[in-house]
């Protein structure tokens, strides 16, 4: 063979001798092999004996799966994205903002699918803290009920087409000289107001309406009198000592109720080092969550609002030396609310949810006399969540309904069906030439306009949010769009004419708020605020003086607060809020913090009105009532409430809807259209022409739980009062003591008897602590559980079975009415006096999930050993192995445990469990939890998967996990703190910390020395040793 | 002195002799059914056709179909398992206790008894079986076989498994006892069979018995080493079943009196359901001269008895629940009789604890309408007591939040039906083809002078 000189080179490299190709030469492959994922940190090259064994276990697993699996042709990447590995998932800031409701949020993704929104722990406002409506909002994305692309008249229309014609009906209503409106729900979108703004300069005759479906405008009114300043405050809670709310339900739905929730339960927080909270007043009408927290609770109707407000006003005048106005009356608690917030003067907190501008001035005259301005509320930073106009939407109602208007958008909101005036704009949409809606359906509101545009799931979206002046969320999509929707920013840059694509023109807009950076260092700042999510600009320094015509309020709260008979005050529920995700299962399936119903709205009913009126629940059906408002009747049902006023009622709104889609249609009754007005803005307490007629039909609605009262039973719930705790850190504590045989011994408590040899727990003893008193029963955990957990949403039908399978719930206890007990005679009637909630009843909540106990009642009775114990106290269920006799769930004391009565998944029996009936709303399923077949019992798992993941990143890391590493769906998402996770092995966890463990470094068995007086297991007597604690709950009362 | 026994009552009346007692016995085995043969057998197959349905519905559909629920795993299930397992018990205590005892007046009874406890067990079993969730893997994995799932194992500290262990031994026992005792009886029929299919069958199933001493002798010895086996198992098998609710942490439930309550309480329906039985059998196949009034009469007097005991076992649980001091115990007896299961108990408290009181004069208990309608009385108020037991235990227990109602579906009844339907089916069909009164035996006791009694 001829010898050759010709050399090739592999490339340039080799020709030139670059030192780093020298380096590699001789490697078979040159570059690195990224076997396991550590090597950029720690340097150490995987070895060859690790590839071979990985590639072993690979090509055995693969091959082992293949025996018996069908094939299915999964299409695996050509390309491989960057950032997606299988099994790895990828976290994006985002911001929730729907309905009202506002959260920056961490979005997880999964091979490219996001399947669940946690809060942001960056954001300065909701500070990492969710609520139902936001942990429901990634199974909205995936909802078959979206449009998947631009109508006209129900027909599909390219976006070209689209376009066109509306730019030409844009022209052509300037041209008529007809106004153009966009309505919207108020929008915190600093760009996004900023592209209304230029279409606005192409077209002068465009106005923005702006609306609230829970309005507080009056607020606004009020506020821009008497400060000049038309904006909502900002609330500090976390800075109140004493908080009195006049029918607002901060902690439920009123504005921000995650950013006040975080504040409300740092002020409410109990430690050694801090023996004090706030006291909290509320005077209401409807049992609302936030009253349900209160420490004192007065139940008032809709119309003595103001003049309760304005005893409160002259209490304190009084103290404090104003003037007193005219009006007002005798109230419970009104005096001693007075008391406490003078004492507390400027940390104390006045708040009112009523949308009266004269009741408004009232509440910023009692917090100006009080000097809270600056303290615990403030204008130096504004919220931006409610800038909702009731007068501009009167004025497009009857400019409409003039025919002034020539082109109308509905920027993805809903006004026909969720304002009063709702029918009034739908019966105008005919005289309006062009009508189109960006919603995501085709609604109630879409289906009265000619062109649809439907807009993106905010988490296919661009955006960002300035929920108060000066911090900033940003949103970014966390996949492509699922349809050919798109974001209705675009469409307006589209329709102004200008082409740029909103991402380049957010991108744009922020450079204005990064101080002017350019280039690199503005795409770093970029890539930094968008990783983040979140950005504060300073504060800045506001001059305010107040100038409060108290006596004109006065006035006018003596002419107004007239109430004549039965009064109704409307409201929205915590897990429907306006009825935005209206076509949202795990919304409707999770129970109504205080009523535990589900699926319905109803009216609630005051216990004494009930037996007046003749409305009697036997067996959970109840009667009936024909609700009459000036008029308009409709059919509800009736929750018994107590707590209820005497003399009103409530209905919430978000109900009743007739285009949600399959699951939200025909779900109880409407009640927008009984919204009244006040002083020229809406109200949502009808005060007279409000009339009741009981049918004898009678309904039974799905509650969660139908015990109302906890039976006296010490061992389930420990509360005390905070004087009582300040003497005595245990105070509320029950001991359980059992009397042994041997008189050495005598009474010893449970934990020192047992059968059980007890676990060793070498590495790892997860536990959870749960607080009581800072808890308040926001449900956001419960839905964060069954986002987490591919929880089954089961209906109507099979929640009134009592077969919910919820592995959190949150269980609500109504004091048992004193005079009952007072009345009772004998033992039997004793037990069944408990039974009856007391008319205004204190309320407690008790998060309930599974315990971990470490003597399980559960793993004894399994016949085949499917739920064990795991060697780091977790109670673990096999389903695999599981085969159904239930034994274990008879025998657990909390009840925790639920059962696959039917098939839930892929039958059509099931078909409103939207996240395992179709293929797009199983996109939405964690990967990493199994869908429980037919037959198996299902529990809380203590988010093993979550353990998992944080065990094996940090061994991947060589480390320890730490604290914080792993958290529990619930625990991130509560935003009270309420829930702690954590390793009680580790002396430096959180939980350790809180509880006090002791004796962590000698033994690891089980029994952990838990110090803190305030901890206790529920049912400690029966041995079970659970891994999960409550602390008690401490109400600020002066007595008990 | 000179002390002259009393004459005892004969234990066979109406003066047959040996020919006339198989010809009475296997008259019915070798007749052409009778029309109210055919008429029960209809409405048994009737019933159990559409107790199918609903056990076909449950299969397909799943156990939701019951009216379980998240605080209610069982209700009517286990009940019904707890009252056919209670039903099953009778059969052993009269063929091996009585046996072991010499007690001969039950030989005119132990073979009916024993089939309707090997039915009944069935019919028990079916419960179990038919309340997993996930039956097709668990009819095996409940079992401690080698298996390729690695070291897994069952889990032994779970009565459910004892359950498994106890009833399966109790079934095979019983099943073997009653089947040494048709060997006989089989060859009897044999050798006056008059057709070849009988003849083989028959014959078949009589084993190649000759009659012969070293038969009779064998027979003697399995019979009595059977007794001996079984006798525990009458108390093992209701203890142990009863221990599915006692080593529970659930009130009511937690209760160390299960164990002897429970076998009484299963001895006490047992013998209902016997005497049920044997009032319509002695009826229809005319064996009044075989099942006299004195044998009505002794299983009245022990229904007298068990019954106090489970009485005064329903009172004791209630001392111990104030006793405990323990206030969940103490409510969930309180509930017991005052909580919306009211009726239950009720119900339980008057048909086994009050009315078997009757008993007491001879009258009452020597007639045999009176001892039928108690009969039934009796298990219609053992089927409540487990109820009791099992359901309002559960449906409120210590967490109140968790507090539910039981209702019960039509399934629930389908299935309840379906066992009735299975039992009666088998229990016709055995009297049809299988003699229904031991033949060998009840020759042992005859007047042996025959002498014309009566």
């Amino acid at each position: 063979m001829k010898e050759t000189k010709k050399v090739y080179w592999k490339g340039l490299e080799q020709l030139s001798n670059d030192p780093e190709y020298v380096k590699y030469a001789d490697k078979e492959f040159p570059e690195y092999l990224p076997i396991n994922g550590e090597d950029d940190k720690t340097g150490e090259a995987s070895s060859r004996r690790d590839f071979l064994k990985l590639m072993g276990f690979g090509v055995a697993a693969a091959s082992l799966a293949a025996c018996e699996a069908p094939i299915r042709n999964a299409i695996p990447y050509v390309n491989k994205p960057v950032d997606v590995d299988p099994g790895v998932p990828n976290y994006y800031a985002s911001t929730f903002w729907m309905g009202g409701q506002y959260a920056s949020v961490v979005v997880k993704t999964r091979e490219g699918r996001p399947i669940k929104v946690e809060g942001n722990r960056l954001s300065k406002i909701s500070q990492g803290g969710t609520n139902a409506l936001v942990d429901a909002s990634v199974l909205s994305l995936y909802d078959k009920a979206r449009l998947q692309g631009p109508k006209k008249e129900g027909q599909d229309i390219t976006w070209e087409d689209l376009d066109k014609e509306a730019v030409a009906a844009f022209d052509a209503a300037t041209a008529a000289g007809k106004k153009i409106i966009f309505v919207a729900n108020t929008i915190i979108s600093p760009t996004f107001l900023k592209a209304i703004t230029e279409f606005q300069t192409k077209y002068p005759s465009a106005e923005l309406v702006q609306y609230d479906t829970q309005s507080v405008a009056g607020m606004l009114k009020s506020n821009e009198e008497v400060f000049g300043i038309k904006a909502v405050p900002c609330y500090h809670f976390e800075r109140a000592k004493t908080i009195v709310s006049f029918d607002a339900d901060f902690l439920g739905t009123w504005i921000d109720p995650i950013e006040y929730t975080k504040g409300y339960s740092k002020s409410r927080r109990l430690d050694p080092d801090k023996k004090e909270m706030s006291r909290h007043y509320q005077f209401e009408s409807n049992m609302s969550l936030t009253g349900a927290n209160a420490d004192y609770r007065t139940p008032i109707k809709p119309s003595q609002q103001g003049p309760a407000v304005v005893a409160l006003y002259n209490a304190v005048a009084s103290v404090t030396g104003n003037a007193t106005i005219s009006g007002g009356g005798e109230f419970a608690n009104i005096k001693k609310a007075a008391s406490d917030l003078t004492k507390t003067k400027g940390n104390s907190l006045v708040v009112s949810g009523s949308n009266d501008p004269a009741i408004q001035t009232l509440v910023a005259g009692i917090n100006n006399m009080l000097g809270n301005y600056g303290t615990t509320l403030g204008f130096a930073r504004t919220s931006n969540l409610r800038k909702g106009d009731d007068a501009a939407f009167d004025q497009f109602v009857s400019d409409a309904a003039a025919g002034n208007v020539g082109a109308v958008v509905f920027l993805n909101s809903n006004p026909v069906y969720n304002h009063a005036k709702g029918a009034a704009v739908a019966n105008a949409m005919a005289k309006i030439p062009f009508s189109l809606s960006t919603t995501d359906r085709k609604d109630e509101t879409a289906s009265s306009v000619t062109y649809i545009a439907p807009t993106n799931h905010f988490l296919e979206s661009w955006g960002d949010a300035e929920p108060k002046t000066g911090m900033f969320s940003l949103s970014q999509p966390t996949i492509n769009t699922l349809f050919n929707t798109r974001q209705h920013e675009e469409s307006i840059l589209r329709w102004t004419g200008n082409n740029t694509e909103y991402f380049e023109y957010l991108k744009a807009n922020w450079q204005s708020f990064s101080n002017g950076l350019t280039d690199l260092k503005y795409w770093s700042f970029w890539d930094k605020i968008l990783q983040d999510g979140v950005y504060k600009l300073d504060e800045a320094e506001v001059e305010m003086t107040a100038n409060v015509d108290a006596a004109a309020a006065a006035s006018s709260v003596a002419s107004n607060y007239k109430g004549s008979g039965v009064e109704l005050a409307l409201y929205q529920k915590v897990a429907i809020g306006d009825g935005t995700q209206g076509n949202n299962p795990w919304l409707h399936e999770t129970p109504d913090p205080i009523t535990k119903v589900t699926w319905d709205n109803y009216l609630t009913v005051a216990i004494s009105d009930a037996k007046e009126w003749g409305i009697t629940e036997v067996e959970l059906k109840a009667n009936r009532v024909n609700l009459t408002v000036n008029g308009t009747t409709m059919d509800v049902p009736v929750v018994i409430q107590p707590g209820q006023a005497r003399g009103t009622v409530g209905l919430a709104l978000g109900y009743g809807r007739t285009a949600a889609g399959r699951v939200g249609n025909k779900l109880g009754v409407d009640a927008n259209p009984l919204v009244s007005s006040i002083n020229g803005t809406t109200s949502l307490s009808v005060v007279s022409g409000v009339s009741i007629e009981v049918t004898p039909v009678t309904y039974q609605l799905a509650r969660t739980q139908t015990q109302q009262t906890y039976m006296d039973r010490e061992n389930v719930v420990q509360e005390s009062t905070l004087p009582a705790y300040k003497k005595d850190s245990g105070a509320g504590r029950w001991h359980p003591h059992i009397a042994t045989w041997t008189s050495e011994e005598g009474k010893v408590k449970p934990a020192e008897i047992s059968l059980w040899k007890g676990h060793k727990y070498k590495d790892h003893h997860w536990g959870m602590a749960v607080d009581m008193t800072t808890c308040t029963g926001c449900s956001a955990c419960h839905v964060a559980c069954v986002s987490e957990n591919n929880i089954p949403v089961v209906g109507r039908q099979e929640v009134i079975n009592r077969r919910d399978m919820h592995w959190m719930r949150i269980d609500r206890y109504y004091s048992s009415s004193p005079e009952a007990i007072e009345a009772a005679d004998g033992v039997v009637d004793g037990y069944r006096a408990l039974e009856v909630a007391a008319e205004n009843p204190e309320v407690t909540f008790q998060p309930m999930m599974c315990q971990h106990c470490n003597n399980a009642g559960c793993e004894t009775v399994c016949p085949v050993a499917a739920t064990t114990h795991s060697t780091s106290g977790l109670n673990q269920m096999t389903y695999n192995r599981c085969i159904g006799t239930r034994y274990c769930a008879n025998n657990c004391a909390y009840k925790v445990r639920r059962f696959n009565w039917f098939k839930y998944h892929d039958n059509t029996q099931f078909d409103k469990n939207l996240s395992m009936n179709n293929d797009l709303g199983k996109m939405v399923l964690n990967p990493d939890v199994t869908v429980r077949s037919r037959g198996v019992m299902e529990k809380c798992s203590m988010c093993v998967q979550r353990i998992q993941s944080g065990k094996l990143q940090a061994k991947n890391e060589k480390r320890r996990t730490v604290d914080g590493d792993i958290n529990t769906a619930c625990a991130s998402a509560c935003p009270a703190d309420a829930i702690v996770f954590g390793d009680m092995n580790d002396p430096n966890s959180r939980i350790s910390q809180l509880l006090k463990i002791k004796d962590i470094e000698g033994d690891y068995g089980i029994d952990k020395k838990v110090r803190e007086p305030r901890a206790y297991t529920v049912l400690e007597e029966v041995g079970a040793k659970p891994n999960v604690l409550y602390l008690t709950k401490i109400r600020n009362k002066d007595n008990a | 002195m000179h002390v002259t026994s009393q004459i005892r009552e004969p234990l066979v009346t109406g003066g047959k002799s040996m020919a006339q007692v198989s010809d009475d016995i296997c008259r019915h085995v070798e007749g052409k059914p009778t029309k109210s043969w055919i008429m029960a057998f209809t409405a048994a197959v009737g019933v159990l056709t559409i107790g199918a349905i609903s056990v076909g519905t449950l299969l397909w559909e799943g156990v939701g179909v019951w009216g379980l629920n998240k605080t209610v795993g069982w209700a009517w299930d286990i009940t019904n398992f707890v009252w056919w397992v209670g039903i099953g018990h009778a059969g052993t205590l009269i063929s091996a206790v009585l046996l072991l005892f010499r007690q001969k007046w039950r030989m005119s009874i132990n073979r009916a008894a024993e089939a309707m406890t090997i039915f009944a067990v069935i019919c028990a079993l079916m419960f179990p079986g038919f309340h997993m969730g996930r039956l097709w893997v668990g009819f095996y994995w409940a079992l401690p076989l080698p298996n390729t799932f690695g070291s897994l194992w069952v889990n032994f500290n779970s009565p459910l498994l004892w359950d498994v262990f106890a009833i399966s031994t109790y079934f095979s026992v019983s099943l073997v006892f009653w089947y040494v005792g048709l060997v006989p009886d089989f060859a009897t029929i044999r050798d006056r069979a008059k057709n070849a299919v009988s003849r083989a069958i028959y014959g078949g199933l009589s084993l190649g018995w000759t009659g012969g001493a070293k038969d009779w002798s064998r027979y003697e010895s399995v019979s009595l080493i059977l007794a001996g086996l079984a006798t525990p198992l009458v108390l093992s098998v209701h203890t142990i079943v009863s221990m599915d609710f006692a080593t529970s942490v659930i009130p009511g439930w937690h209760t160390t009196i299960f164990p002897p309550y429970f076998v009484a309480g299963a001895i006490f329906s047992g013998f209902a359901m016997v005497l049920t039985l044997l009032l319509i059998t002695r009826k229809v196949f005319k064996l009044e001269d075989y099942i006299t009034i004195q044998h009505i009469e002794m299983m009245n007097i022990i229904i007298i008895v068990t019954g106090s005991i489970v009485g005064i076992a329903y009172i004791t649980e209630f001392f111990m629940a104030w006793y405990s001091g323990v206030p969940a115990e103490q409510y969930a007896f309180i509930n017991r009789m005052t909580g919306p299961y009211w009726w239950a108990y009720l119900t339980m408290m008057t048909a086994n604890v009050i009315s078997p009181q009757v008993f007491w004069i001879k009258k009452i208990r020597t007639n045999i309408v009176a001892t039928f309608i108690l009969s039934i009385i009796v298990n219609i108020g053992m089927w409540f007591e487990r109820f009791v037991i099992v359901v309002t235990s559960i449906h409120r227990d210590f967490v109140p939040s968790s507090w539910a109602m039981f209702y019960p579906t039509k399934h629930d009844v389908g299935m309840y039906l379906f066992s009735f339907g299975f039992f009666f089916t088998a229990y016709l069909l055995f009297s049809k083809f299988f003699p229904v009164i031991n033949i060998a035996e009840v020759k042992s006791i005859l007047n042996s002078d025959g002498e014309k009694i009566d």
